[in-house]
């Protein structure tokens, strides 16, 4: 069985939008994959489903033998813990420490000192902030804010890494960086990264899958894609 | 070992936040035990109020005169046929002799009225006491129909007003401790929404790394049932002296000796007890309330 499946997957809000309609998609273990997409396209959807941010009208969902479809509430922390989401706006703690941002993933699922301390530290190794573990987020820059909120998604050991425009707001140098260390992340930890972007220029360079999105529906898969086989589609 | 970390993790946070959010805490506090001093009155009132309403009810009986002709048989027959009537729960047989005495023993003029009749001019007489008190009237109208009564009566005005009014007094302050209640429940979630808004950044990150929904909640309920602990301590200190003090001064009783206070010991731990417990539950419920509408759980 494939890690992530998609079969028929629909999805309409109460408004009567449709965000999805009858979307299908495998993904590998250990895969690499841009979803990309114009605003409001359904990628950003399409991400919120495979942590159960939202629920399919209709169709299956399955991410590392779960069905997300089918899972109560009470039932989606077993999933998130499988799963490091990393924002475009961070969602760090401004009142705690670099350290205690990433440590906080560890301390809600109960975790012991003990076992918090190398995990943290190795994260925030990964990341490369070594230096900043005791800085307050406002103190950092937006990249390594970033870089925090990349050690805190990966820190519970995931299988499955979802990026939500994690460049969104930063520079390209900066962005580079960041997509420097998350590919690091795939290739280094074998986990699988699903990114939605809108940076053509990482897209056109990683040279990765790509999955195209438009008006709710998937119009274009292509391995080692980019926007170019995008845009000449 | 992992629920234990969370739950103490949980106290931790709780306090935390209690303290983090002073203001916003203390202005839930301070609404709890204003509440809760208002429920706390209330109980004592209410307390006293059945207290002295089974007092009077077990004084208050109904006094059946036979008439004068009557013989044993007939009291006899009258007594079972008393005993037999809803609600009666003892009947006692007072004969014209007793009555004689006692009136005598009372004041010693009625002695010397009574040496000016060859006979004892008193009739023989039942007291007859109730279950219900508000099933005097038909008790006494059931006797009335009996042969060879001169009269069945309870002092019907006086006692139907002490009842009605005290049946009264304890429904209004039931009313009131229940609508206060409701009011701190309501201003607790209040308080609680804010705080959990002004942590959703927090609770947003927790979901996402997989906490559990209790152990999301946990922090919050605890929070709620700190500050509802914080707020009955000033009720509970007033409760008990205040409470000391009032009997101390009043020795006891208010106006007239029939409405007694209760003893306070004993009294006033129980009330503290209540206002300490509802005081938590009424925290816990409200930030629950608090948690499930804010949290998508």
């Amino acid at each position: 069985m494939k890690f992530i499946e998609l079969k028929n997957v629909n999805k309409t809000y109460s408004t009567g939008v449709t965000a999805l309609a009858d979307l299908s998609v495998e993904i590998e273990k250990g895969e690499f994959v841009f979803v990309i997409g114009h605003t409001a396209s359904g990628k950003s959807t399409f991400i919120k489903m495979l942590y159960r941010e939202e629920k399919p009208t209709s169709g299956s969902v399955i991410v590392g033998g779960i069905n997300v479809a089918k899972l109560r509430n009470g039932r989606v922390y077993k999933l998130r813990r499988k799963i490091g989401v990393v924002f475009q706006d961070f969602k760090l703690l401004p009142k705690l420490t670099v350290y205690e941002n990433v440590a906080f993933a560890l301390e809600c699922l109960g975790a012991s000192s003990e076992e918090i301390r190398p995990k943290v530290m190795k994260a925030i190794e990964i990341v490369g902030l070594k230096e900043k573990v005791r800085s307050f987020p406002h103190q950092l820059s937006g990249g390594e804010q970033q870089r925090v909120c990349i050690a805190r998604a990966i820190v519970n050991e995931p299988k499955l890494l979802i990026c939500d425009e994690p460049t969104g707001n930063l520079d390209p140098d900066t962005s580079k960086e960041i997509m420097k260390v998350i590919d690091n992340i795939n290739k280094d930890l074998k986990t699988t990264v699903i990114m939605a972007t809108h940076d053509k220029e990482i897209v056109n360079r990683m040279k990765k899958r790509v999955l195209l999105i438009e008006h709710g529906i998937l119009t274009g898969d292509y391995l080692k894609g980019s926007y170019k086989s995008h845009e000449s589609a | 070992m992992k629920a234990l970390r969370i739950i103490g993790r949980s106290f931790r946070d709780a306090f935390k936040s209690v303290f983090r959010n002073f203001s916003l805490s203390m202005a839930s506090i301070l609404c709890a035990t204003i509440t809760l001093l208002v429920v706390a009155v209330s109980l004592i009132i209410a307390g006293n109020v059945e207290d002295v309403t089974k007092n009077l009810e077990k004084e208050l009986t109904i006094v059946v005169y036979l008439e004068r002709n009557a013989t044993e048989e007939d009291a006899k027959f009258i007594e079972n046929s008393i005993k037999a009537i809803n609600n009666v729960s003892n009947v006692t047989y007072k004969s014209k002799e007793e009555w004689k005495n006692e009136m005598s023993e009372y004041n010693s003029s009625y002695g010397s009225i009574f040496d000016n009749y060859s006979e004892n001019p008193l009739p023989d007489s039942f007291v007859v006491y109730v279950n219900d008190v508000n099933s005097l009237e038909k008790v006494t109208s059931e006797i009335k129909k009996l042969d060879k009564i001169d009269s069945a009566g309870y002092g019907k005005d006086a006692v139907t007003t002490i009842v009605s009014v005290f049946d009264f007094v304890e429904k209004i302050t039931v009313v009131i401790v229940i609508a206060l209640i409701f009011v701190t429940a309501f201003l607790i979630t209040n308080t609680i929404k804010l705080t959990i808004y002004s942590r959703r950044n927090e609770i947003e990150i927790m979901r996402l790394v997989g906490s559990s929904n209790t152990a999301i909640k946990l922090p919050f309920v605890i929070e709620g049932f700190v500050i509802g602990i914080l707020g009955s301590i000033i009720p509970i200190i007033l409760t008990i002296y205040g409470y000391i003090i009032a009997y101390e001064k009043l020795n006891g009783h208010i106006y007239v000796e029939l409405i007694k206070l209760i003893s306070p010991y004993n009294f006033v731990f129980y009330i503290s007890l209540i206002i300490m417990a509802l005081g938590a539950l009424i925290g816990m419920l409200g930030s629950l309330m608090a948690v499930r509408k804010y949290l998508k759980i």
